[in-house]
């Protein structure tokens, strides 16, 4: 019974860490691909609404962003505002930001600028359709209603 | 080193978002000028959905649940069958009556505007000529693509929403997501059983790789079964409920 007393004790090594800044580094560019700087400041609450027939904007330069919710920051009062840029505008100057924003384009794309509407989806549709009758007026015809990702009905 | 990379790492998490620019896509009408008269359109070819502020849905004089409306939508959208996958039906008096799109007719405009191309002494004319063969030879292929006539839907056959200023927005994009699902499914429908893939993976194929045969698929598609919803032009609250 002797012999197993006598057992080596085994040193356990250490666990190498030469490749954890790789596996880091890895982590990082995957972050860098799958992510965008944060262009604005969202400066109101948007909670988007679930659609199932989504489109996907390629060219995201082509996109410019309108925000509709109600204030981040409760000092600015409940009702639903607009933002523009980072700042809060009402619907009459959405004329000249488009026009401001579409010779920021070159001139073979000035047609194809893309509104992206951002808007929670508690706001009630009457600022939403002045909005929309300014973008018209704007000849800014292309919207997209951002939303999120749903099944279609009767296939979940 | 490590460190360092963790340090970026974190940097990064803070300063972005991940965003996707998904959504429902829309092309606004132009504004109208108040001068134009709109011509009348046949109650019969209008698919009517009032929208009021208590988010209730009244389609076609009657109220209806959120999720009938893709099936209902179908309904008017396959009215009389469209000659190819939906079988004849006869004819409702409130549903608009799919007009035949017969090969010999085609035929028949395509040599046509191929002689008036030919004729044209203005250029001018000449290429406006040559735009309706293009549309007329479209047809002529999406004849030959869906293996046989089809039946086309009448051209002022639309689906026109109304909503109050009081809808909610979420209500909004909900009927317009059943409504544009409804002309997607039958679509896919088509493009399935003659094409082998869906309408989607079509217009993604054409937009990786255009060539000429995937766009005549795509047209002979969009013929059977056009995109048409329309929005009424706002009126001030109160205008749903008469």
């Amino acid at each position: 019974m002797a012999q197993f007393g006598k057992k080596k004790k085994r040193v356990v090594g250490e666990v190498s860490t030469a490749s954890l800044p790789d596996i880091v580094f890895m982590l990082l560019f995957f972050f860098m691909v799958a992510t965008v700087l944060r262009t604005e400041e969202e400066k109101v609450r948007v909670i988007r609404p679930d659609a199932s027939e989504l489109y996907r904007i390629e060219k995201k330069h082509l996109i410019r962003y309108v925000n509709i919710g109600v204030p981040q920051d409760t000092r600015y009062g409940t009702d639903p505002v607009m933002q523009l840029n980072d700042a809060f505008a009402s619907p009459a100057e959405i004329y000249e930001w488009v026009e401001k924003e579409r010779t920021k384009l070159n001139e073979a794309e000035q047609s194809k600028m893309w509104v992206s509407l951002k808007v929670d989806k508690e706001t009630k549709m009457g600022i939403v359709t002045d909005v929309k009758q300014e973008l018209r007026k704007a000849s800014a015809l292309k919207v997209l209603y951002s939303a999120g990702r749903r099944d279609r009905t009767g296939n979940e | 080193m490590a460190d360092i990379a963790f340090l970026l790492l974190i940097f990064w998490l803070v300063t972005t978002t991940i965003d996707s620019d998904e959504g429902v896509k829309r092309q606004l009408p132009p504004p109208v000028p108040p001068d134009v008269n709109v011509p009348p359109v046949r109650e019969r070819n209008v698919f009517v959905v009032l929208v009021n502020a208590n988010n209730d849905l009244l389609v076609e004089g009657e109220e209806l649940k959120i999720d009938r409306l893709k099936d209902r939508a179908k309904d008017f959208l396959t009215a009389t069958g469209d000659g190819i996958l939906y079988p004849e039906t006869p004819e409702d008096p409130d549903l608009p009556v799919r007009e035949w799109v017969r090969k010999a007719f085609v035929a028949q405009k395509v040599a046509e505007y191929e002689a008036a191309v030919r004729g044209a002494s203005d250029p001018d004319a000449k290429k406006a000529f040559q735009k309706v063969l293009e549309s007329w030879r479209d047809k002529l292929a999406a004849i030959d693509l869906l293996g046989g006539d089809y039946r086309q839907l009448p051209g002022s056959a639309i689906i026109s929403m109304r909503n109050d200023r009081n809808t909610s927005y979420d209500t909004y994009i909900q009927v317009n997501n059943e409504l544009e699902a409804a002309i997607n499914e039958l679509r896919d429908e088509l493009s399935q059983a003659k094409f082998g893939m869906p309408y989607s993976a079509l217009e993604d194929k054409y937009e990786t790789s255009p060539d000429e045969v995937t766009r005549q698929k795509i047209f002979a598609v969009r013929a059977v079964y056009p995109q048409r919803i329309s929005e009424a032009e706002p009126q001030d609250a109160g205008a749903v409920y008469n």
